[in-house]
């Protein structure tokens, strides 16, 4: 295994040193990024505040599969099925028997977390790459399962389901589509804190023991089979949120919405943020919201080529993508100025 | 259930479609223990090429053999320059690289050659169709095709010391080095070859359901799926594996779940074999290494 | 979490207060000198075959803007690319309505993308004019007021085989082949409109997925039916698959219809071997523009002068140019019924009160209607049958049924 690979999760979001001063700091640092994701829902306009939901929701869809993928080594290339899954379980929720959005999302988290587990089974018996293509396979039949005539009552088959897009609760003077923003940043920076806190707890050890050193994490009493299965249904559930906001915040689900593209986006999408990494996440949002726009413009007919292109490049040059690059940028930095501070001349 | 004996005809000759597409995938397992997500993508290129040949001019034949030769080359470059400096990284690295070549070559091909649906000829008699029609003189020659690749694969990794040495490669990297084999050309020369049979595969199927460049995306699954099922490191086992897949899919989609889920049978079928015999029907039993 | 709502909600009453208060202006896009229309189209990926189409839009408004356009007023046509994608679309879509600020979208393309706008156009009342698919749901004043489609749609042509056929042997048996989507199915409802409850006793109904390497096993079941007439509505390379295999297992059923979706002869007929599909019948509604009788006809020789003068690069065999112009000429007349009035009410009143509008690349016979309770503005076709190089037009121009 390379060194890339191992990536310190811990440097992601703290100090080197993870000690008390620095610790209250980062808990600081949390409602004041907080804060600073909801601005945009006072300063932009519309279509750019929906363009950051998308950001948002596939932050959190990407934070799922990075669990799996980039913490436990369980690689993943259908997550859009959960995605797919989540979404129709909250547009059917809402359009067929009358649940609050808002109602809908334990129940799309709790559905996709038990098709997580049901998947995440068989799953165990699989290395690396069969799982990948398995998944991948899962991708692309999920949309034909659920246009399939037995479901029709309730997905509307080929036709899909269109939800409302709910108004802002208590009378707050907001828009729909700042409403929207806002519970979605709600939503998901209480999944990002979640999802940082198990992943610095001993579970989150075992799991990316378990990446590196399978045989090691057994032989020290881990039970592999019910902790691989479980991330695997946790990824899911936190993808299936995504799916489930991503639904309320497009107001349609159809079969066509989820392709094995939107699997590919979400892949990239980790890979280009950072593996392993929980703000990584963040920035494949961005990535997979505003880069094919840019890819358009520069590649024309065909902005896949460039797409397919960027995927590579960031494998051979930036494996830890962006959360990598800034860690590594930031590392730099404090060198410096450490080493301007502690041995001046040498 | 009348045409039951119809359907499981035509099953067959579906089935030499992912037989062939199945081939290749074992052909880089075997080479190098990948399964290759671009393979599809690779294939319908090189079918691409083989169809520029013909229309400027060039005989059938001659077109094949340039075809094969250069998606050899093809499969060789794309080692030594994108896998090869990767070689230590893990899974994941390689998964990127599969996925960013698969969105490359498609959208590659789609731009050049543009994405309306083009026949490919085939060079067997399709005078009179056999079994009814159920089975075309092309889907005979293609599985005739299939079979005379799978006899040199066998023969090439039985009785060669090139075979053997490749084999070597990628079962134990370490040792084979120590033995003195150059075991990063012996990856190179894997991924030739499996470009190559590729080629071949997509040369074969083209004719059968004509060439666009996403023809190999549902055909992929179903090949992997009777990859597995016969044995992912056993070449004569995914070749039936690809025919059992072929049948089972028209029979279950005609009598018992409906032509809706013919894919969703495909998953069921890796699911199925993955839990229970993961070695496949016909594969050795593998051990894995610590 | 409840200091933050309660700061969230302080915080929100401040800030987004004045932009709550902004008065919306008089029509989003229209101004003294300047009309802007969106368009969504797939520049790129698999559908990128129809990007030609927005290509001569773009072309027909300049030319239009060259020529003094319309009411004073330049045509700023923005057409964007959604790679035949539907979360893209509506991306594509709130950008053109949101940040464009187009006064309307025209001719946005695909079946799947324009589902997953509708409900959001239609909520914004925005018109959603001549959309490029014939799925029968654009024609559906009740539910969306605001969309309306403009060719035949697949549920009209439908109508039109089945009648077709019903005339000749009313007790006909009919396989149907299907695309498992929004367009075959669209098929099924239309036999079912003709067959009313005869559909269940008559007709054997078969599916695919695009997803399927070939389509040998259903036409064994279709064939194994007995079908007096065969159905084909699916997309070119099934299409062509069919076309070859019921030819070589010798099923030839008295009647073939194929939808029109699927009649090119490069990619359809050519590939699946012309003489395969000897009689087959499909309709048009359009003129051929590799059709020679149409050598000396007034309106394909205005298209020809167009495409001579604006397009000379582009392929003159291809399809979808008389299309293109066709529809682009639909929508030239509607704005200029505008008069001065370009308000989206108005621009959407005369979008739906065409009458007998007759358009240079449509079939002779056939003309564009509209009224506030008909938003299918094309509903007439001509049969045509394959000779074995060419599509031949036949009989009187039929309409589907009034359902």
């Amino acid at each position: 295994m390379a060194a890339e690979d191992a990536v310190p999760v811990e440097v992601v979001a703290a100090p080197a040193r993870p000690d008390a001063p620095t610790d209250s700091l980062a808990w600081l640092a949390v409602p004041a990024m907080v804060l600073l994701a909801m601005a945009p829902a006072f300063l932009v306009e519309s279509f750019r505040l929906f363009q950051l939901t998308s950001v948002v929701i596939y932050a959190v869809a990407i934070l799922g599969l990075n669990i799996v993928t980039g913490y436990n080594g369980q690689i993943s290339l259908g997550h859009g099925a959960f995605y797919a899954v989540g979404a129709y379980t909250t547009a059917i929720l809402m359009a067929s028997f009358g649940l609050p959005y808002w109602a809908t999302l334990p129940v799309s988290a709790a559905v996709c977390g038990a098709l997580g587990w049901g998947i995440g089974f068989p799953a165990l018996r699989l290395g690396g790459l069969y799982l990948a293509l398995t998944t991948f396979a899962l991708a692309v039949a999920v949309p034909q399962v659920l246009k399939h005539d037995a479901l029709e009552t309730w997905t509307g088959g080929v036709q899909g389901v269109f939800i409302a897009k709910p108004d802002a609760p208590f009378g707050l003077p907001l828009s729909a589509d700042q409403w929207m923003y806002l519970f979605t940043v709600a939503i998901a920076a209480a999944i990002f804190v979640l999802a940082r806190n198990l992943l610095r707890s001993r579970i989150g050890r075992a799991m990316m023991a378990i990446r590196d050193q399978p045989t090691a994490a057994e032989a020290m009493g881990m039970d592999l089979a019910a902790l691989k299965t479980r991330t695997f249904a946790l990824s899911a559930t936190i993808t299936g949120v995504a799916g489930a906001l991503s639904a309320v915040a497009v107001e349609f689900v159809s079969p066509d919405s989820f392709s094995v593209n939107l699997s590919i986006t979400l892949f990239v999408g980790m890979i280009v943020g950072g593996v392993a990494s929980i703000f990584g996440a963040v920035f494949g949002g961005l990535f997979v919201v505003f880069v094919p726009n840019l890819a358009e413009d520069i590649a024309g007919a065909a902005p896949g080529v460039l797409y397919g292109a960027i995927l590579i490049l960031f494998v051979f040059v930036l494996p830890t993508g962006f959360a990598g690059l800034l860690r590594r940028v930031a590392a730099s930095a404090r060198r410096t100025t450490a080493t301007n501070d502690a041995t001046p001349g040498r | 259930m009348e045409g039951l004996p119809h359907q499981i005809v035509a099953g067959i000759a579906t089935g030499g479609i992912y037989a062939s597409v199945a081939l290749a995938l074992v052909m880089i397992y075997q080479a190098t223990h990948h399964v290759n997500f671009a393979q599809g993508e690779m294939a319908t290129f090189s079918t691409y090429i083989a169809l520029t040949l013909i229309q400027a001019g060039l005989p059938y034949w001659v077109a094949f053999v340039v075809t094969v030769a250069v998606s050899f080359v093809i499969g060789v470059v794309v080692e030594r320059v994108l896998l090869r400096p990767m070689h230590d990284a893990p899974v994941l690295a390689h998964v990127g690289i599969f996925i960013g070549l698969l969105l490359v070559i498609s959208n590659l091909s789609g731009w050049i050659f543009d994405y309306t649906v083009k026949a490919f000829p085939t060079p067997f008699d399709t005078g009179a169709p056999m079994l009814g029609g159920l089975v075309s003189g092309h889907e005979l020659g293609s599985t005739a095709v299939t079979l005379a690749v799978l006899t040199l694969v066998y023969l090439f990794f039985r009785h060669t010391s090139l075979g053997l040495a490749m084999r070597a490669a990628a079962y134990n990297p370490v040792s084979a080095r120590l033995v003195g084999i150059r075991v990063g050309w012996m990856l190179a020369l894997g991924w030739g070859l499996a470009a190559a049979i590729g080629a071949v595969a997509g040369i074969m199927v083209a004719p059968v359901v004509f060439l666009e460049p996403n023809m190999m995306l549902g055909i992929l699954l179903y090949a992997f799926a009777g990859a597995l099922l016969g044995g992912i490191d056993n070449p004569a086992g995914a070749v039936a594996g690809g025919f059992a897949v072929g049948i089972i899919e028209n029979i279950g989609g005609a009598y018992l779940v409906g032509t809706e889920l013919k894919l969703t049978l495909a998953l069921a079928i890796i699911i199925a074999v993955l839990l229970f015999k993961p070695s496949g029907l016909f594969g050795r039993v593998v051990v894995s290494r610590v | 979490m409840l200091n933050r709502r309660t700061l969230l909600a302080a915080s929100a009453a401040v800030l987004s207060a004045p932009r709550v208060a902004c008065a919306q202006p008089a029509t989003p896009g229209v101004t003294a000198t300047e009309i802007k229309i969106g368009g969504i189209m797939p520049y790129s990926g698999p559908a990128s075959a129809y990007g030609v189409i927005g290509r001569l839009e773009q072309v027909y408004f300049r030319v239009l803007n060259e020529a003094g356009g319309i009411a004073g007023r330049k045509i700023n046509f923005i057409s964007l690319d959604d790679g035949y994608s539907p979360p893209k679309t509506v991306e594509q879509a709130r950008r053109l309505i949101e940040q464009e600020r187009v006064a309307f979208l025209f001719n946005t393309l695909g079946t799947p993308t324009n589902s997953a706008i509708v409900r959001y156009v239609n909520q914004r009342k925005v018109p959603h004019l001549f959309l490029s698919t014939g799925a029968d749901k654009w024609g559906n004043p009740q539910e969306n007021p605001w969309t309306i489609g403009w060719q035949p749609s697949y549920r009209t042509e439908a109508q039109i085989y089945a009648k077709h056929l019903l005339a000749q042997k009313p007790d006909a048996r009919i396989a149907v082949l299907y695309q498992n989507d929004d367009f075959g199915k669209d098929y099924l409802a239309g036999t079912r409109d003709i067959l009313g409850d005869r559909f269940e006793r008559q007709v054997k109904t078969v599916s695919h997925e695009v997803t399927d390497a070939t389509i040998d096993s259903q036409i064994v079941s279709l064939q194994s039916s007995g079908a007096d007439a065969m159905l084909t509505a699916t997309t070119p390379k099934f299409a062509a698959q069919t076309i070859r295999k019921m030819h070589d297992i010798g099923w030839k059923p008295p009647a073939h219809y194929l939808t029109n979706v699927s009649i090119s002869v490069a990619a359809v007929m050519q590939p699946a071997g012309p003489e395969k599909g000897v009689g087959i019948i499909t309709s048009g509604y359009l003129k051929d523009p590799t059709d020679s009788v149409w050598r000396d006809d007034p309106g394909m020789t205005e298209w020809r002068g167009f495409m001579q003068r604006h397009m000379p690069d582009a392929d003159h065999t291809d399809g979808n140019y008389p299309f293109s112009y066709g529809v682009s000429k639909t929508m030239e007349h509607v704005l200029r019924q505008c008069g001065n009035d370009f308000s989206r009410e108005n621009i959407m009143k005369q979008a739906t009160s065409l009458q007998n509008l007759e358009i240079p690349t449509l079939l002779p016979g056939i003309r564009v209607n509209t009224s506030a309770t008909n938003y299918h503005p094309i509903r007439q076709m001509q049969l045509q049958r394959w000779t074995g190089s060419t599509w031949e037009r036949f009989g009187e121009v039929l309409e589907g049924a009034r359902v």
